[in-house]
């Protein structure tokens, strides 16, 4: 097990390309007084800047996922390398012990002992049926079995107050800089709002800290079906629901932001052109267009399996290529408003003394039409992320969603959501995908709502 | 009026052949017939002649576009294209992987779809309504602001989320009404009360909060700073102006969707097991039968151009000015 081989999938490019990008775009905000304004009064803004924090965890999570690596297999020396068929990412590596520590079957939170009955040979005692101990869950509890309770509790206490003085070091930190930059101003009254971030660092601190000590002896949010850990798949589930959201606008963007200023700007017949390609592509309900889509990229992957050379590039590729279908189907909004707004745009006078300079038509659209157009690009950005995660989740359950071997919340309510029916009812799976999705979701809505307002100009 | 409508009919018509065009290449272009019959064959039994039959038997082995082999107007009509595609425009959908009519299984599923769809629309819009208008009338109190956090917590819930909790907590635990199915007349009451009532929370986060702002701006106008001049009490203009104004882009916004309601909703329908035209759509998905989910692409399309007309007409209803050359 020493050397390894990284892996570049094609998804992995994007997610580093967009991070590149958001650099890139940050660099260009702080060069434009108005958006830079505008992003400080999102940064004033308590919820707004609460719910980023959250998100950049989540984003932290996805982006330790999307560094992935073949770990070198034992071979004997001088022969050439062989690398293990798994794709294993940084986050993987870092969640080792969840991603290894598997059960038989299905297994309650917390609990130490499987699901199921078993037949168990007892020394001395002849056969009994009885639920077995797990082979990791709690093992380091011995005997003592009945006390998950105070032993989880009290881990839980040492990691909380270990998390709660992680915490003040940091808050120490950012107040030392904040006195130090503005002798007199409170950290209450900075004109960023770091008391919400702080504030969301601490309770995210108190829950994670104390959730990934206990993982390490318990299964937190107990096993799945082949004794996966449910924990471990959600971390898994992150970068999917992350790429879904982002990948696909970034494949709608260059489509709507192009189409819709080209046609509200020329107007005449590029402008019926495009508007008849939107007309068209808005009139196929949005789901069957997906579906249809998707079935027929599912024949062209089907039909070419030299294309792969493991499950992991194949299940990329199909997440690419829906975040692709995504992208295809939901530009047409945003390009209609960008249309009309472009429409008023070219009426003002600053346009039209731009023209009489001679100023060729690109060249005005690249420097006076769209900028002032970027506050509805960003705010269509965010906006639209939250559905696209939300959408995920439905399109995996119908079936046109991701490959089912990739861990996604929707594969995951999509394999669990039988489980209900059985006695007693195994909830923990779902429970913990939908969970995790509302927090995903609920912090990029809100977040959405506090850069809406900040770039809105009507609802200032 | 009448001129209006008869053009935007005409309009429509080179909308649907876009639509074709664009499900024809997908079903056809991106993927051959080939490729279709190996997948519905399975791998092991993939030989030529099987693939050959497959394609004869429901009339893929003929050309695209053109076929030279016939003469005079067969060149065209004996054709994949004017088979499947073009005969869409006459409500001739062919038959699907089972053999059954496709239009004859729309028109009785279409039923039970609405159904369901249509309680679930308009309890929906009446709830929606009535709640946003509330939050506007308390605006700005803590009422409004709990109120409004509440809908947004509500729409970061994934629909599915509704749907699976619902039927565990009140078919499961509470056993009031039974799990999933569907019955013949009056009958099938007991068994639409779930899904109209989880299709109408799940959709009243964002359609408040929608409605909540169409409330806001309403109140932001002129006639309505007049109403308050003359010494009108607060719940008159409110719900004599305010409301009766908002009420026409909120619906006039709605008009749209009430023709895909016959489409019914595929998550509710499948979950719920109810024989719609949803449920119908998911299982030609996971049966990857073409010839249905093309048909549907196509049925949807036309709706959606209805409602679209549908809407231009309210427009002119309920708002004298707006004149149609």
């Amino acid at each position: 097990m020493s050397g390894f081989q990284v892996v570049v999938l094609w998804s992995d490019v994007l997610v580093w390309l967009l991070v590149a990008a958001g650099l890139g775009v940050g660099v260009l905000i702080a060069k434009s007084p108005p958006l830079l304004a505008a992003w400080r009064r999102v940064g004033a803004n308590r919820v707004g800047m609460a719910s980023a924090t959250v998100l950049l965890a989540f984003i932290a999570v996805g982006l330790l996922d999307s560094l992935h690596y073949r770990l070198q297999l034992d071979g004997k020396p001088g022969q050439p390398a062989v690398y293990a068929i798994e794709v294993l990412s940084v986050l993987d590596a870092l969640a080792a012990p969840l991603r290894t520590r598997n059960e038989k079957t299905y297994s309650a939170p917390f609990a130490t002992r499987l699901y199921a009955k078993e037949t168990i040979d007892l020394p001395g005692q002849g056969t009994v049926r009885d639920y077995p101990r797990l082979k990791y869950g709690g093992q380091h509890l011995g005997e003592r079995e009945d006390e998950v309770a105070a032993d989880a509790g009290f881990t839980a206490f040492k990691a909380g107050v270990l998390a709660f003085v992680g915490w003040l070091g940091v808050f120490g930190v950012v107040a030392a800089v904040n006195r130090k930059k503005r002798p007199n101003l409170k950290l209450r009254d900075a004109a960023f709002a770091w008391d919400a971030v702080l504030l969301t660092l601490l309770a995210m601190l108190l829950a994670v800290v104390p959730l990934f000590w206990l993982a390490g002896q318990y299964h937190v949010f107990g096993t799945d079906k082949v004794g996966q850990d449910v924990l471990y798949q959600i971390l898994k589930s992150v970068r999917t629901g992350l790429i879904i959201g982002l990948v696909t606008t970034l494949v709608m963007l260059p489509m709507a932001v192009l189409l819709g200023i080209v046609a509200g700007y020329f107007r005449g017949w590029v402008d019926d052109l495009i508007q008849y390609l939107y007309t068209v592509l808005n009139s196929i309900p949005g789901v069957l267009l997906i579906a249809a889509a998707v079935l027929m990229m599912q024949v062209v992957i089907d039909s070419h399996p030299q294309w792969f050379s493991t499950a992991a590039e194949r299940a990329d590729l199909r997440l690419l290529a829906l975040c692709f279908i995504l992208g295809i189907t939901s530009w047409t909004g945003l390009c209609r408003l960008l249309r009309g707004e472009t429409l008023k745009l070219r009426e003002l006078e600053y346009i039209q003394a731009a023209q009489a300079f001679g100023v060729s038509s690109w060249r005005i659209i690249l420097r006076h039409i769209l900028p002032n157009l970027m506050h509805i690009v960003i705010i269509a950005l965010v906006m639209d992320f939250s559905g696209l995660v939300l959408a995920e989740a439905v399109l995996s359950y119908v079936g046109i969603g991701v490959d089912p071997t990739m861990t996604s919340f929707g594969t995951m309510i999509n394999n669990a959501r039988m489980e209900l029916g059985r006695e007693p009812a195994v909830w923990w799976s779902l429970a913990a995908a939908f969970s995790a999705m509302f927090v995903l979701v609920l912090a990029a809505n809100l977040f959405a709502d506090a850069v809406r307002d900040a770039f809105d100009p009507r609802a200032a | 009026m009448l001129a209006y409508i008869v053009r935007r009919l005409l309009y429509a018509i080179p909308i649907l052949i876009g639509v074709n065009l664009i499900t024809f290449a997908l079903f056809f272009v991106v993927n051959t017939p080939d490729d279709m019959a190996r997948m519905q064959l399975g791998v092991k039994r993939v030989t030529p002649e099987a693939i050959e039959k497959w394609k004869a038997e429901r009339g893929y082995d003929k050309p695209l576009f053109v076929n030279a082999d016939a003469a005079g107007l067969a060149t065209v009509t004996d054709t994949i294209f004017f088979d499947k595609s073009a005969r869409m425009f006459a409500g001739q959908f062919g038959r699907a992987e089972d053999g059954r009519d496709i239009a004859r299984e729309i028109a009785s599923r279409m039923g039970p779809s609405l159904a369901i769809a249509l309680p679930t629309f308009v309890l929906g819009l009446f709830v929606a309504v009535s709640m946003a208008l509330l939050l506007a009338f308390f605006r700005a109190s803590a009422f409004d602001f709990w109120g409004v956090v509440l809908c947004v917590a509500m729409m970061s819930i994934s629909g599915l989320f509704y749907i699976i909790g619902g039927q565990y907590l009140i078919s499961k635990i509470w056993r009031l009404v039974p799990i999933s199915g569907f019955g013949d007349g009056l009958e099938a009451w007991r068994f639409l009360i779930l899904p109209v009532l989880i299709g109408v929370v799940s959709g009243i986060g964002s359609s408040t909060r929608w409605y909540r702002t169409i409330f806001l701006e309403e109140v932001g106008k002129d006639y309505v700073r007049t109403a308050r001049a003359k010494g009108l009490p607060e719940t008159v203009v409110f719900f004599r102006h305010i409301l009766r104004n908002a009420l026409i882009p909120i619906l006039t916004g709605v008009v749209v969707v009430i023709p895909l309601l016959f489409m019914g909703s595929l998550l509710t329908e499948s979950f719920f097991g109810i024989p719609g035209l949803g449920s119908y759509t998911i299982d030609a998905i996971n049966a990857q039968d073409f010839a249905v989910v093309r048909s549907m692409v196509f049925i949807g399309s036309v709706l959606y151009i209805v409602g679209l007309i549908l809407t231009d007409i309210s427009y002119t209803l309920v708002d004298p000015r707006i004149r149609f050359e």
